[in-house]
């Protein structure tokens, strides 16, 4: 059952393996298991590294969508996109809005999934109801938030009106529109990490929680510090990294809601890309922007990927 | 230390009833095994006693207190779990700290950063420290103090559980089953060890399971539940020899005990496959049901008659199985002797001696006899 025997004797045995079959190098056997693996190897070249290595080799030429001939520029696109401000102002909005949506959306997501566990009734009422917004279509919910944020006559200014307080152009100001979309951003992500903790929860053995009621956790703080929180240790890690990539994809409220603006103070990199790329043709400098984009993405995933390894995940 | 009573505590889900009225004291610093098979309430008594589940009427006492209503966690009771419910994230050290951090500390001071830095903080932590050490020590567990329960055996974690309950002097250990997750030669083992354990704390220990042997060899008293009745308290002596119901007879002891059928006649005369007994009871006139030991049953000579069908050697004794013509009927029977097996197939008599006889009526109780001088004249017996 243990953790590290396991890894320990699933490393070993393919490592001896390998050495036994060594000799028989050029064989039949490894023809064949190249042939089986021949598949799969071929799929991931030219579905996900093919295209990966193509977008890399694109951020040093000069190609402009459609153009018959491009040239091979260098770090040349780099050094523009580092030099250019909207860029930093887009990095920073999107960093932004990654460490504001990210806690709101775990902390939502978890304090909704404990509340609908430790309901009796209704649990899958609750359920479909938070899980909506995630099936939902994005673009068409923006518009719904368009409404609802609408100055003059919004869902939301309207409450605000009613309870004495001033209104806000949430979308047009600049210092609220980006919270505007890390609010948005927030309510589609909450029923996604709902469901995925739930699942962590209902897979938590009662027997632990009763154990810790004897053990003298009383309060239900103390059972959650004691029990619940750390057996989610691997759910949370998974909820977090999946937020964090999410979050840095952000693109379709921006282009409904604010395209990047009131003065580029909602401009995300996705949006950033999508502008330089299919409305400016600049086809090299937004795979320069791709590129920087799958650097963070890939630093996120390294990151949960450590944290696996560093064992938060029990038998 | 600590007396349990429990007053006619009664307990249904959703309609089911499953406890229908326990009365039952269990005496201060005694081993009682509540035993009997699946279903039969026995661990529902236990969670009620721990107060994990609360009962729908009836009251539970420890030491003459009323504890209905107050919490688990201060009932100060420990439990040892069937899955041992070890916190998987901690290792073995910490898991046995959780009592007494959570007993000991303050809610600010199990702060995981802030509460080391309180001043008071540190002592504690020495005497948890020492407390576990100690701990550690009698079981026999100090080298796995860093360990996490996913790199213990199932018998270590075992003794981890125990060390958990051990460590804050609980009032009474209340066991579900603890040793049923575990292989056939280390349950015998732990059985040995959690005896020597219970002599050693003197602690009240209630103990759940479905395995007789395991209450047999550990008790001081048994206590026999059945379809959520408690039917028979005892020693473990008085159980095996004088079951009050046939279902206990049925349930102690391994193999089985053998059931004949029997008939009570007017004059109190029993008649069994067909031969009296040199015994009488008081009991009406019917049809009964007349228990014997497998290790009470005589082969080579006696008034009854079977073929061996089926021998099972254990190298120290052997059952032989036995099928008695035109009754349809099998019986067992304990040889000590496994040198003179009898062959398979052959014809063997077989007898009994009147002390060894339960008997019971129609409805499974036991039925009290008186043993016969003289032989009855009424039916010879043939052999």
């Amino acid at each position: 059952m243990s953790d590290g025997a396991m890894t320990i004797d699933a490393a070993a045995v393919p490592a001896r393996a390998a050495r036994r079959t060594l000799p028989a190098h050029g064989s039949r056997r490894t023809y064949s298991a190249y042939a089986l693996v021949a598949p799969a190897a071929a799929l991931m070249l030219v579905m996900l590294l093919g295209p990966l290595a193509g977008v890399i080799a694109l951020s040093f030429t000069d190609y402009q969508l459609g153009a018959p001939h491009f040239s091979w520029i260098g770090l040349a696109n780099y050094q523009d996109l580092f030099a250019d401000k909207v860029f930093w102002i887009a990095l920073r909005n999107t960093l932004t809005y990654v460490v504001v949506v990210v806690p709101g959306a775990v902390i939502a997501g978890l304090a909704i999934a404990l509340l609908i566990q430790s309901g009796t009734s209704l649990r899958s009422l609750y359920r479909t109801i938070y899980f909506l917004p995630v099936m939902a279509t994005l673009i068409a919910m923006a518009v719904v938030w368009e409404f609802m944020l609408h100055p003059q006559f919004g869902l939301v200014n309207g409450l605000l009106r009613g309870a004495g307080l001033p209104a806000f152009a949430w979308l047009q100001d600049r210092s609220t529109a980006l919270y505007a979309l890390c609010a948005i951003g927030i309510w589609q992500a909450v029923g996604f990490n709902m469901v995925l903790f739930l699942a962590g929860l209902v897979s938590i053995p009662k027997q632990l929680y009763e154990a810790a009621e004897i053990d003298g956790a009383s309060s239900g703080w103390a059972r959650f510090r004691l029990v619940t929180w750390p057996m989610l240790g691997p759910v949370t890690t998974f909820v977090v990294v999946v937020s964090g990539i999410r979050s840095f994809q952000v693109f379709d409220t921006v282009h409904v809601l604010t395209k990047g603006g009131p003065s580029k103070s909602t401009e995300v990199l996705i949006h950033t890309m999508y502008t330089e790329g299919f409305e400016f043709f600049r086809s090299g400098y937004a795979a320069a922007i791709t590129v920087v984009f799958l650097v963070f993405v890939l630093a996120l995933t390294l990151i949960k990927s450590r944290l696996a390894d560093r064992g938060v995940h029990y038998t | 230390m600590a007396q349990i009573e429990l007053s006619t505590i009664r307990k249904s889900f959703d309609g089911t009833d499953v406890l229908k009225g326990i009365d039952f004291r269990i005496e201060d610093g005694e081993f009682i095994s509540l035993v009997g098979p699946s279903g039969c309430g026995k661990s529902t008594l236990l969670r009620i006693i721990a107060g994990l589940e609360p009962q729908n009427s009836g009251q539970v006492r420890i030491d003459g207190r009323p504890v209905d209503g107050i919490r688990p966690s201060a009932r100060n009771l420990a439990m040892v779990f069937q899955s041992y419910a070890l916190y998987p994230h901690l290792s073995t050290f910490d898991n046995i700290a959780v009592p007494l951090r959570m007993r000991r500390l303050s809610a600010i001071e199990r702060l995981p950063l802030l509460g080391p830095l309180l001043p008071g903080r540190r002592a504690k932590e020495h005497g948890i420290r020492a407390d576990i050490a100690a701990i550690a020590e009698q079981l026999d567990i100090a080298p796995l103090l860093r360990r996490k329960p996913g790199q213990l055996s199932g018998g270590q974690r075992q003794r981890v559980a125990v060390g958990r309950a051990m460590v804050r002097e609980p009032l009474a250990f209340l066991f579900d089953e603890p040793l049923s997750n575990l292989d056939a030669k280390l349950r015998v083992h732990m059985r040995a060890e959690l005896a020597e354990l219970h002599r050693r704390l003197k602690t009240t220990f209630v103990y759940v399971t479905h395995d007789q042997a395991e209450a047999m060899t550990m008790s001081s008293r048994i206590a026999v539940m059945m379809g959520g009745e408690l039917i028979q308290v005892g020693t473990p002596a008085e159980i095996y020899n004088d079951p009050g119901d046939i279902r206990v007879a049925e349930f102690i002891g391994s193999p089985k005990i053998n059931i004949l059928p029997g008939r009570v006649w007017k004059d109190g005369g029993i008649d069994v496959l067909g031969s009296a007994l040199r015994l009488a009871c008081g009991a009406t006139a019917g049809e009964c049901r007349v228990g014997v030991r497998p290790e009470r049953i005589d082969l080579g000579a006696g008034p009854f008659s079977g073929n061996v069908v089926h021998l099972e050697n254990l190298g120290a004794e052997a059952f032989v199985h036995l099928a008695i013509e035109g009754a349809g009927l099998r019986l067992i029977a304990r040889l000590a002797d496994v040198r003179h097996l009898p062959a398979m197939g052959s014809h063997l008599a077989f007898g009994f001696a009147s002390d060894a006889v339960q008997v019971f009526d129609s409805i499974g109780k036991r039925i009290p006899l008186k043993v016969e001088q003289a032989e009855r004249v009424r039916e010879p017996a043939h052999v």
